[in-house]
């Protein structure tokens, strides 16, 4: 059992119409660091704590981007300025893009799950010659759903995105993200992929990087199940051998695959 | 004291002995809780005094059934595992994890709960609870990150075990390797022994306290044929256990089984209850819950038990992962036999027979694990036919 | 000529992916430029070596409504093979797009005479087909609209 630790909200923006990104800072003592791909627990008083990736971290200052699907994340996503909300962590596994030193980076996110991400590209951007070439390929449902549009790090790191429905108004690209995967620039045996969003598009992509030679040790994967407690306390996350708040979120593609394949594992 | 010289290992008490026992906890300052007849069954009660103990009461067992059987022995142990489990102490149903209060600008301040706890003796820890209890030592304070609600209950309690001498039909603790004689973790370790030379308890300590226990009661030094008596009567416990599991690698056999035809049979007769998990000495989940006073400003977390059984124990945005209620007894199984190992280093399953005689169709564990090997093994014989 | 690294010509064996381009010419096609109409015939293909194309369907009292996006490596358009050889879908070139184009007729004629190389040429359009297929059905799962349908 962890207890909450006060945060300030010291920035609030509306990203999309359903998703707002809110900047945390301590009020007193500041949390041990996050890494990229770790979550925390955030408490919206009175009414509950939800997981919630890091979408940026900057010293001991937060970020995390919160699309409302219910009571939890709606509270969060309202908060205001100058308000305190609780938090717990840091929690669960990291990308560990150090492990991918000297490999192609590419990088897969549908939906929100380009919020646990964000931080791994900017790490990747922040030392560049640890790295081949760094492709980041983002899936959305409308062009209104995009996150961070205009960020400078999507310039910097080229990315490419689709979405899978198009007003007129857009001039970019539509269809399923891995079919991005054709125009990405990476050599499959020299690449190290890193793969957040449903379920069925982890599963789709994943599978499709290795149908192109990409080792399935060099794929990490990040997954949602329910979590109470953060700690692997509470038993809700469990997937079949893993506790994903403590052996996960973030998982070897080796290892989730055949847990994924079980239906209601 | 008796006063007369013995071997510190071990000592012999008898009743008077035992109602010195209860006092003596008490007069530590100690909460004794230990087994009663109360209501049909023999529960876990705080006790005052031997009289208390189920002198004179057995159970019978089986699927589905519980009675409570008068003995003409006398004896006070001669029970196994009723509805409840030490879990109902050490990780209580219910309990206030923090509290949170927000001043006018909107500050916020956290509490965690420091609500005192009782200093536990437990009078009676079967060896397979004295187990469950080391499982949930592992789980919930064995991690990198410890649940402070169960560390404070358990690092002050005091555990008197009791060797079993008569397994009852749902009994499996020789497949689970956990009983009937007694495995480490105690403070004192008794045995019950009833014979021509009358009615006693072999005693041993497991700690420091315990030999300061021990000293301090009315005991002689243990004599060889009360000795080789109560190594017999757990010894023959050993072979009249009322069930067994396949002797096989559980875990391997969980593991190769998930989309076994077994699991629709035994869900077409399981209710989904959750009793198996509710009386299981083991298991652990939580669910939390937030409240809020009147004014707004005082929120409490509390947690309280949760059942993999629940449809919503897994539920995300999109809906509960597992839906079917097959899914949710092969969770609650495989978990038991088989992931446990994965993620705790151990079988989570010690052989109590609870979840059996509890659950109101009579599903039994065993016999699910038999009909799995079972059905493996035919699978296998067809492949390599 | 250059050979396209990667997608439908990657796929294909290097024997048959030589002869498939002796049938080949180069095209260039300036931005906006329409490649082919909904329902009109289907008598080229193409392997797009640069640049993006819409795929698109026309809805009466909108603008066409952009399904999928082709790009570089990616075979443009299959109706070709398959009577009755019209296009079920309208393309339009976002930015200027570079291809190799091939006149449907011979192709065709070539695989009917040589079912070695018409099994190679069938087979890696059926993965395409398969492989949008499968692409289209995820995206009717909606998987990143809120959960239980509709927007919030
Ligand atoms: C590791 C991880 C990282 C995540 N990162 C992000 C992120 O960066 N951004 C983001 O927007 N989302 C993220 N999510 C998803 C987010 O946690 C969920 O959307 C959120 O929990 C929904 O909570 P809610 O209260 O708003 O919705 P609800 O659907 O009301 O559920 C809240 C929680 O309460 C429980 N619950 C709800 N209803 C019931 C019920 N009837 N019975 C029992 N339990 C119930 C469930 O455990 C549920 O998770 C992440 C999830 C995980 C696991
Ligand atoms: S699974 Fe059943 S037999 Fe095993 S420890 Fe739990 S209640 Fe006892
Ligand atoms: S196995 Fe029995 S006790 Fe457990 S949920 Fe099913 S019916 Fe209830």
């Amino acid at each position: 059992m962890t207890v909450p630790v006060p945060y300030r909200v010291v920035a609030h923006r509306v990203d999309t119409p359903d998703t707002a990104t809110i900047v945390l800072e301590p009020a007193d003592a500041a949390l041990p660091p996050f890494a990229p791909g770790q979550f925390a627990m955030v408490y919206a008083f009175g009414v509950g704590d939800i997981p919630l990736s890091v979408c940026d971290i900057d010293g001991p200052r937060l970020a995390h981007t919160v699309r409302t699907v219910g009571a939890v994340s709606g509270a969060l996503h309202d908060v205001r300025i100058g308000r305190t909300v609780g938090v717990r962590g840091p929690f669960g596994t990291g990308w560990e893009l150090s492990e991918a030193e000297g490999r192609d980076l590419v990088v897969v996110a549908g939906g929100i799950g380009l919020a646990p991400l964000r931080p791994l590209v900017l790490a990747a951007l922040a030392t560049p010659e640890r790295y081949r070439r760094l492709n980041v390929l983002i899936g959305g449902r409308t062009p209104d759903d995009l996150l961070y549009c205009g960020e400078p790090w999507q310039a910097a790191a080229g990315v490419r995105v689709t979405v899978d429905r198009a007003g007129p108004a857009w001039t970019g690209e539509v269809g399923l993200v891995t079919t991005l995967i054709d125009r990405a620039d990476f050599e499959p045996p020299r690449t190290a992929a890193f793969i957040c969003g449903p379920e069925p598009m982890i599963r789709a992509t994943a599978a499709d990087l290795v149908h192109r030679g990409v080792d399935p040790d060099r794929i990490r994967v990040s997954l949602e199940r329910t979590m109470h407690c953060g700690t692997g306390h509470c038993g809700h996350c469990q997937l079949g051998p893993l506790l994903l708040c403590r052996d996960g979120p973030v998982v070897g593609w080796t290892r989730a695959e055949p847990l994924l394949m079980v239906r209601e594992l | 004291m008796t006063g007369c010289e013995r071997d510190s290992a071990d000592a012999v008490i008898d009743k008077d002995g035992m109602d010195a026992l209860i006092t003596i906890l008490a007069a530590r300052g100690r909460t004794v809780v230990g087994p009663t007849v109360r209501d049909g069954a023999i529960i876990l009660a705080e006790i005052s005094g031997g009289a208390e103990l189920p002198y004179g009461w057995g159970v019978e067992l089986e699927a589905g059934r519980y009675r409570l059987v008068a003995r003409d022995d006398g004896a006070a142990f001669a029970h196994s595992a009723g509805p409840q489990s030490w879990k109902t102490f050490l990780h209580p149903p219910r309990v206030r994890e923090w509290s949170a209060d927000r001043d006018a600008d909107g500050t916020i301040v956290v509490t965690a709960d420091d609500t005192p706890v009782p200093a536990y003796a437990f009078l009676g820890v079967r060896p397979c609870d004295l187990r469950a209890i080391a499982v949930q030592d592992r789980v919930l304070t064995g991690g990198r990150y410890g649940d402070s609600a169960y560390r404070r209950r358990r690092d002050g309690a005091f555990l008197v075990a009791v060797e079993c001498t008569e397994p009852g039909a749902t009994c499996f603790c020789v497949s689970m390797e956990t009983g009937p004689a007694v495995g480490p973790g105690y403070d004192l370790a008794l045995t019950e022994v009833l014979d021509g030379d009358g009615h006693r308890f072999l005693v041993r300590a497991g700690s420091g306290e315990g030999a300061a226990v021990l000293a301090e009661l009315p005991s002689r030094a243990a004599d060889s044929a009360t000795r080789s008596a109560a190594r017999d009567r757990v010894a023959e416990a050993a072979d009249r256990m009322g069930r067994t599991m396949p002797l096989v690698d559980l875990r391997t056999l969980m593991r190769e089984t998930l989309d076994a035809e077994r699991w629709n049979d035994v869900t077409s007769r399981c209710l989904t209850c959750g009793n198996c998990t509710m009386v299981c000495p083991t298991c652990f989940c939580t669910t939390v819950e937030d409240v809020t006073d009147l004014t707004g400003d005082h929120a409490e977390r509390w947690r309280h038990w949760e059942s993999c059984f629940d449809r919503d124990f897994t539920h995300v945005p999109t809906g509960p992962v597992r839906d079917s209620p097959r899914s949710r007894y092969r969770q609650w199984a495989t978990h038991k036999l088989g992931t446990w190992y994965d993620q705790f280093g151990s079988s989570g399953c010690v052989g109590c027979g609870r979840c059996i005689v509890w659950c109101p169709v009579g599903i039994d564990i065993t016999e699910e694990a038999h009909a799995l090997n079972r059905e493996r093994g035919r699978s296998t014989a067809q492949e390599a036919g | 000529m250059s050979v396209v690294r990667h997608g439908f010509l990657g796929a294909l064996a290097p024997g048959h992916r030589d002869r498939l381009l002796t049938f080949a010419r180069e095209a260039c096609f300036p931005a906006e430029t329409r490649v082919f109409e909904e329902a009109g015939a289907a008598d080229r293909f193409w392997l797009i070596r640069s640049g993006l194309v819409a795929l698109d369907i026309h809805v009466p009292g909108r603008r066409a409504a952009v399904v999928e996006t082709l790009g570089e490596g990616d075979l443009l358009g299959w109706s070709w093979m398959f009577e009755p050889y019209r296009w079920h879908l309208g393309a339009r070139c976002h930015a200027a797009v570079t291809a190799y184009e091939f006149d449907a007729e011979p192709v065709r004629l070539a695989c009917a005479e040589d079912p070695a190389f018409g099994l190679a040429v069938t087979r890696c359009v059926a993965e395409v087909i398969a492989r949008r297929l499968k692409a289209t059905r995820t995206r009717l799962l909606d998987l990143y609209g809120f959960p239980g349908g509709g927007t919030p």
